[in-house]
């Protein structure tokens, strides 16, 4: 192998730093230290100005509009569709639904896949360490259908009992919905074996993919997933937009999940034809505008190379487990061998709302509480951790003053 | 009456302990001792009908009716909760729930610590004054002596 094609140029973090508006300001008079990326993510300015710019400029409901401006703004939105179809590889344009979020799309298919293909006595295999949006519609979906609901545990450190998964596999098993990224403890799930392992059995899998699409390459085809769903906002473009990927023959095969204008192709007093896929599923005027931003901020990540942001954020990763571990009496939840970007722990004796606060007062934003996945925090015996989550734009210096911060947290709390 | 003088009596004193502090860690500092100074609550009083709903942290709340008067007493397992929840049994323990359901607490913007009543922070001030203020108004309907106060 070629060497030199091996080794990145490195990114120019404060070249970044700066295409993100938000973080010049302060909080509580002090420079704002973002860590709660895998909330939400910020976002750089040509996401901005694509907002801006739609607004000011070509304003318009789409798709079957005659003007000038409703053709834009059609050819915008659409064309977010074609490099969404091109950032997670997904074989065409028309497997591309734009949804309000990564929940929205998971929903989506519980209610159009589950409620349809789900009888008495089936099987939805998940795991403990789902958000809940992964989790409740799935519950929910079983108590319905009187079907059973099968968790996948997971050990001490983060991961998931891969044997256990193999002996839950059964020709009951119909769908198995699996996080590709925890957002509580960061840990990247072996997507394709499960995946495969699930395909055994004819049992169509759904990815939430909320937090690996801005961390991993992702390529479905690849990963064999029938379903994958992320969020927008995550990937430092507008919240409000969500996308769900979804196999064609399935997705097909589905009925729609509202419905009204967009979603029809004929309507008679007698009976409503569906419109083809996507617009089946896209019913009423889309989130055009954020949409549209949603390409800038799909370009941001390329332009930077998602290779490099992964090294840059492994870095920062590696550097904050082997600082954080210096303070006494904290305890890091969540030591997968493979991770990205989320660091979540506890203090003895500090109760993570308290370390929240106290870190806040120093402009510092980190994300305390049970992180929407309170069965995996039941697994711990924990209410709640403190998580500390990392972007491209996060520093070293960033990681020097957390660090810092939690020291005079623990002496507070300690008094 | 509360020995310590009025609602508004009582605001104002703590308002001018704040004064006295120039960061925000010395404040929090304050508020966390003032937590620990506050009485213990019997642990048969932590009960999920004692819970604050709408807190981060577990937050028991309990309530006494003794004379035409209200006195609480609470507790929390994170220290700023506590703390926080001890200015407010400080200021409205004791009052006829009269005097509490037209508390405006103003103190509470005053030293700063309004981010703790937003609907975002759930660090659930904004749930305990409203559990507070429930307590006074379901002593006010059941005690009809109460409302003449």
């Amino acid at each position: 192998m070629n060497a030199a094609l091996t080794i990145p140029r490195t990114l120019d973090i404060t070249a970044i730093r700066q295409e993100f508006p938000i973080l010049n300001r302060e909080v509580k008079g002090r420079p704002l230290i973002y860590l709660d990326n895998a909330a939400t993510t910020q976002k750089p300015q040509q996401v901005i100005d694509a907002l801006v710019s739609y607004y000011s400029n070509y304003n318009a409901n789409i798709h079957r509009g005659i003007h000038t401006l409703a053709e834009e703004a059609t050819a915008s939105f659409e064309q977010t569709r074609d490099i969404v179809q091109a950032f997670i590889g997904a074989p065409s344009r028309e497997e591309i639904i734009f949804t309000k979020g990564t929940t929205e799309s998971i929903n989506l298919v519980a209610y159009c896949w589950g409620r349809n293909n789900i009888s008495s006595g089936d099987e939805i295999i998940i795991s403990n360490m789902e958000h809940h949006s992964n989790f409740v519609p799935w519950q929910l979906l079983c108590q319905e259908k009187n079907a059973v609901l099968k968790i996948i545990p997971i050990d001490d450190n983060g991961e998931l009992v891969m044997e256990e998964y193999e002996k839950m596999l059964t020709t009951r098993t119909k769908l198995v919905s699996i996080v590709h990224v925890s957002n509580a403890l960061g840990t990247v799930n072996p997507v394709r074996k499960i995946i495969s392992l699930a395909h055994a059995v004819g049992a169509v899998v759904v990815v939430d993919g909320a937090q690996s699409a801005v961390h991993l390459d992702i390529d479905v085809q690849e990963m064999d997933c029938d379903f994958f769903a992320f969020s927008a906002h995550k990937i430092y473009g507008p919240t409000g937009v969500g996308v769900l990927y979804g196999k064609k023959a399935l997705l097909e095969a589905m009925p729609p999940f509202q419905s009204g204008g967009e979603m029809i192709k004929d309507v008679s007093i007698e009976k409503t034809s569906f419109n083809d896929l996507p617009y089946k599923f896209e019913a009423g005027t889309p989130n055009i505008a954020d949409v549209i931003a949603f390409r800038s901020a799909i370009r941001f990540v390329l332009e930077c190379g998602k290779e490099k942001i992964r090294r840059h954020e492994e870095e920062l990763l590696d550097y904050a487990h082997q600082e954080l571990e210096k303070i006494p009496g904290l305890k890091i939840i969540g030591k997968a061998k493979e991770k990205v970007s989320v660091v979540s722990f506890i203090i003895e004796g500090a109760h993570p709302q308290d370390i929240g606060i106290l870190l806040d007062n120093r402009g510092i934003a980190v994300r305390t509480g049970h992180h929407c996945a309170q069965p995996l925090m039941d697994r711990f015996c924990i209410p709640g951790t403190a998580r500390v989550s990392l972007a491209v734009y996060n520093t070293k210096y960033e990681i020097d003053e957390l660090v810092k911060g939690l020291h005079k947290v623990v002496k507070i709390l300690s008094k | 009456m509360n020995e310590a003088g009025s609602i508004l009596e009582t605001e104002k004193e703590i308002v001018e302990e704040f004064a006295l502090f120039d960061s925000w860690d010395d404040k929090y500092e304050y508020i966390i001792d003032m937590g620990k100074k506050l009485d213990p609550l019997d642990p048969v009083f932590k009960t999920d009908e004692n819970k604050v709903r709408g807190c981060q942290s577990s937050v028991w709340l309990a309530a006494d009716f003794q004379n035409g008067k209200l006195y609480y007493k609470a507790d929390s397992d994170a220290l700023i909760v506590k703390g926080l929840i001890s200015m407010l049994i400080r200021v409205l323990s004791g009052r006829t729930p009269v005097e509490i359901l037209e508390a405006k607490l103003d103190f509470i913007r005053e030293i700063g610590m309004t981010t703790h009543l937003a609907q975002t922070r759930s660090n659930g001030l904004l749930s305990m004054v409203k559990q507070m203020k429930n307590y006074a108004l379901a002593y006010k309907i059941k005690d009809p002596l109460a409302s003449k106060n």
